[in-house]
């Protein structure tokens, strides 16, 4: 009879008006792997964190191992053997991997008989689970992969017998991604429990032995993973059919809107991010920028965006230059036509302090739509935002609320909204759905398909392939600041994730 | 030979000098390694300054001086915690009010209860830290080169001198060797670290700012009942503040915390020494020249000539729990 390592009975937990977990119910059984999916803000970080002590229930009864607990601080769940992986990681980035290890689990006042241990310790886990890593390395030299890696040596090195792991994949490579699935692999053949937290289905099916599944702050059901597909797991995490690739048809592409011709463009310490890269965008085709994250793509969109400075090359809109000196007017951009969704939404696209309606208008309040004389036209601009509100189903629909209490998925409307609905000609998205959940991704996906079949000009750069794939007409791929090859919209995951990876290049340059 | 006392002279000047700048900079230290600015010094160091010197003469005891001052002083550094880690106030606004009280409140306090204009009454033998004359230096007070250098120069201090180098290794020591220590440097780079950890801020950030006063308080102590006979108003004159660009200088590194104060100490003991006498090449140089030069250096240090100091990540940031 399998037996629960967790048990969770009516919790209850309201921060203020919004209810975050409402008489949740859950079993984990010992020596599996189950896993929690949900929209953002559906409850499940919430719930991981009560039972890791961050939060205390309103309500309810936690049992560990058949016995009913009292976690108040992270230390009781550390007793009881729980260890958590947060998304965010917690550890000292100047530090080094043995001295965060040991950090709030010392042994005595003096560190060297902890560090002596931490060392030995490691040496074990690193035999049994396969998890080697340098213990004087320092943690922010050490690639995410790996510092990721130190936070589940932490975890097992307070003795956890339960590991929770909240969105563990959201910073990985692919191959990172895998390597971590191998290693929860292994500690569940040790025995041990693993709970993931993710937004990912495929993930969930890849490694999860049980899957459940919530939504507004309830647990709406729980599978065992070989009996459900994606499908039912969408279905039930939004509450409807979702459509998980975008319906459309062929591109119908014109002109060249925008020549991106022989670019290179250095970072901030002198290295060479995008390397000579040429390639045009149509008017009414939506051109994707596949790649993993760091291989040049953000310098690309912002040296294009008129943010970053160009060492050489030329970048033409409607056949006229855009100054590439880093000094363009941003303003003079948008009056041409090209709109910027920036990738960091929270430090380029918005200012979080301001209201809704004031951020809806963000660079064009020169528009003589907004301004009443040298004044703005504080009624034109909010009923304009209401109009956005409407049409982009941005919640919750109060345009003066603080942008800073939207959530992340309706931020990101607020900013393709203020872009898409000046009618730009040519669209620059980066990671149009970053953080933004199922029900969302669907409806963004569909107004970016709309944009192209105006006849406007698409660029998309994202992390997801299937985001990429589902939205391209054409595909390029981006390895070490180079275009390694162009793909149509039928390329398959595994060819886009070989030239991703750079593996067909650099069989072609030996 | 007179060239040779001459640096004695003023290396030993340097030394004195040096003494308050470098308790006040390892005070800010231990709280800014933690992640609380602390602007607070000058005034934790003026109320310890007052306590100090108010204490030994109404108690006629230097030691019983020296524990009230660190009383004080640990009093005002909880004012200062219990605004900016319990109530997540700004960490400037709070040690700038610090200062202010600390200047008026010594000032009126000093007024009621002694009536020598803010002055405490000057202290008497055994209200003071008396120089100690180290084993043997009056012996080896005549050889040449050693003799001065041992007898004038590391001998003759008072015993807070000497308490205040001691300071350096043992602050290095349990910064990095002990529990706290690393637990100290942790939460002032990423205290969600240690809160996850099962480990309280708030309470280790007291426990730093409580290490603040105690050095602050000596700091005090040292000026008012080392290098005065008493408690003048104002006498801390911005050392507070030269200790935080010290420490910003010194990287948040406890034996550079220790050169740089020398340094400035001695750029003091420089302008006190050259005051009216010519320089060789650029002649006679105005008395307010000498004296502006350890603020003007501060400046030119700080402006770039230290390259990059990285200080603590969660300096001056109020940890509150994420949701």
């Amino acid at each position: 009879m399998a037996q629960a390592a967790i048990e969770l009975i009516g919790i209850n937990k309201s921060f203020g008006a919004v209810r975050a977990n409402r008489d949740i119910n859950l079993e984990i059984v010992r020596g599996t792997i189950h896993g929690i999916v949900g929209e953002n803000g559906a409850g499940k970080s919430t719930l991981m964190s009560i039972l890791y002590g961050f939060y205390q229930a309103d309500s309810g009864e936690v049992r560990v191992g058949g016995q009913p607990a009292s976690i108040k601080t992270p230390n009781d769940a550390i007793a009881l053997g729980i260890g958590m992986v947060h998304q965010h990681f917690m550890l000292v980035d100047n530090f080094s991997v043995l001295e965060n290890i040991i950090l709030g689990a010392e042994s005595d006042a003096l560190l060297k008989k902890s560090i002596v241990k931490a060392r030995s310790e490691l040496e074990r886990l690193e035999r049994e689970y396969g998890l080697e890593v340098d213990p004087d390395a320092i943690i922010e030299e050490l690639p995410v992969g790996l510092q990721q890696r130190v936070e589940i040596l932490k975890a097992l090195y307070r003795g956890a017998e339960i590991l929770i792991l909240d969105e563990p994949t959201g910073v990985l490579t692919p191959a990172e991604a895998d390597h971590l699935f191998r290693i929860l692999r292994q500690l569940k053949e040790q025995g041990k429990t693993v709970v993931l937290i993710t937004h990912k289905l495929r993930e969930i099916m890849a490694i999860t032995d049980t899957v459940s599944v919530m939504r507004q702050g309830t647990m709406v059901a729980t599978r065992e993973t070989k009996k459900t597909t994606v499908e039912e797991l969408a279905e039930l995490m939004v509450g409807r059919r979702v459509l998980l690739r975008v319906e459309k048809g062929e591109a119908d592409a014109g002109g060249v809107k925008l020549a991106v011709k022989n670019l290179t463009v250095k970072d901030t310490r002198g290295v060479t991010m995008v390397d000579d890269i040429s390639f045009d965008i149509r008017a009414g085709e939506i051109v994707g920028i596949a790649g993993v994250a760091g291989n040049g793509q953000s310098e690309l969109l912002e040296a294009i965006s008129g943010i970053r400075r160009a060492v050489s090359g030329s970048v033409m809109l409607d056949g006229k230059p855009i100054d590439l000196t880093g000094a363009a007017d941003p303003g003079e951009l948008r009056d041409r036509g090209l709109a910027h969704v920036p990738e960091d939404r929270h430090h380029v696209g918005l200012v979080l302090a301001f209201e809704e309606n004031e951020n809806s208008i963000l660079g064009y309040h020169d528009d003589p739509r907004y301004l009443k004389g040298p004044f703005l036209n504080i009624e034109a601009i909010r009923n304009d935002a209401k109009d956005k509100i409407a049409k982009y189903d941005i919640r919750p629909a109060d345009c003066r609320l603080k942008t800073a209490n939207f959530s992340g998925g309706n931020q990101q409307k607020i900013v393709l909204a203020r872009e898409m609905e000046q009618d730009p000609g040519v669209l620059i998205v980066g990671q149009p759905t970053r953080g933004v959940d199922v029900g969302a991704i669907e409806f963004i996906h569909k107004r970016l398909i709309a944009m192209r079949d105006q006849g406007k000009a698409v660029l998309v750069v994202s992390v997801e392939l299937d985001e990429i794939r589902s939205l391209s007409d054409r595909i390029l791929v981006m390895f070490a600041g180079r275009i390694v090859g162009e793909r149509g919209p039928e390329a398959t995951e595994g060819e886009l994730g070989l030239l991703m990876a750079g593996v067909e290049h650099q069989e072609a340059a030996e | 030979m007179d060239v040779f006392n001459a640096v004695v002279q003023t290396l030993d000047s340097t030394i004195r000098l040096s003494v308050p700048l470098l308790l006040a900079c390892l005070a800010g230290l231990y709280s800014e390694r933690a992640g609380i600015f602390d602007i607070g010094l000058e005034g934790k160091m003026l109320v310890g300054a007052f306590a100090g010197a108010a204490a030994a003469s109404v108690f006629h005891s230097a030691f019983l001086g020296l524990g009230m001052a660190i009383l004080i002083s640990v009093a005002f550094a909880m004012i200062h915690g219990f605004a900016s880690i319990t109530h997540r106030g700004n960490q400037i606004v709070s040690g700038v009010a610090i200062n202010f009280i600390a200047a008026g409140s010594t000032i009126i306090l000093g007024q009621a209860w002694f009536q020598q204009g803010g002055r405490t009454p000057a202290l008497q033998p055994g209200e003071r830290f008396e120089a100690i004359t180290l084993p043997g230096a009056d012996a080896i007070h005549d050889v040449p080169i050693l003799g001065p250098i041992y007898a004038e120069l590391l001998s003759g201090h008072s015993i807070l001198v000497y308490l205040a180098f001691a300071m350096v290794p043992f602050t290095w020591w349990v910064l990095f060797r002990t529990r706290f220590g690393l637990r100290l440097r942790a939460v002032g780079e990423n205290p969600a670290a240690v809160d996850t950890a099962g480990i309280s801020v708030a309470w280790l950030r007291y426990r730093a700012l409580i290490c603040t006063g105690i050095l602050t308080g000596i700091a005090g102590a040292y000026l008012s009942m080392v290098q005065n006979g008493g408690f003048v108003k104002d006498m801390t004159a911005g050392k507070g503040y030269i200790a935080l660009a010290a420490l910003i200088f010194a990287k948040w590194k406890p034996v550079n915390a220790m050169f740089a104060c020398l340094l400035f100490g001695f750029l003091d003991a420089l302008s006190i020494r050259l005051q009216g006498s010519p320089l060789p090449i650029i002649g006679k140089v105005p008395v307010q020249f000498m004296q502006a030069l350890p603020y003007i250096l501060t400046v030119i240090l700080l402006a770039g000539f230290i390259g990059k100091a990285i200080p603590p990540r969660a300096g001056g940031v109020p940890y509150v729990k994420e949701r």
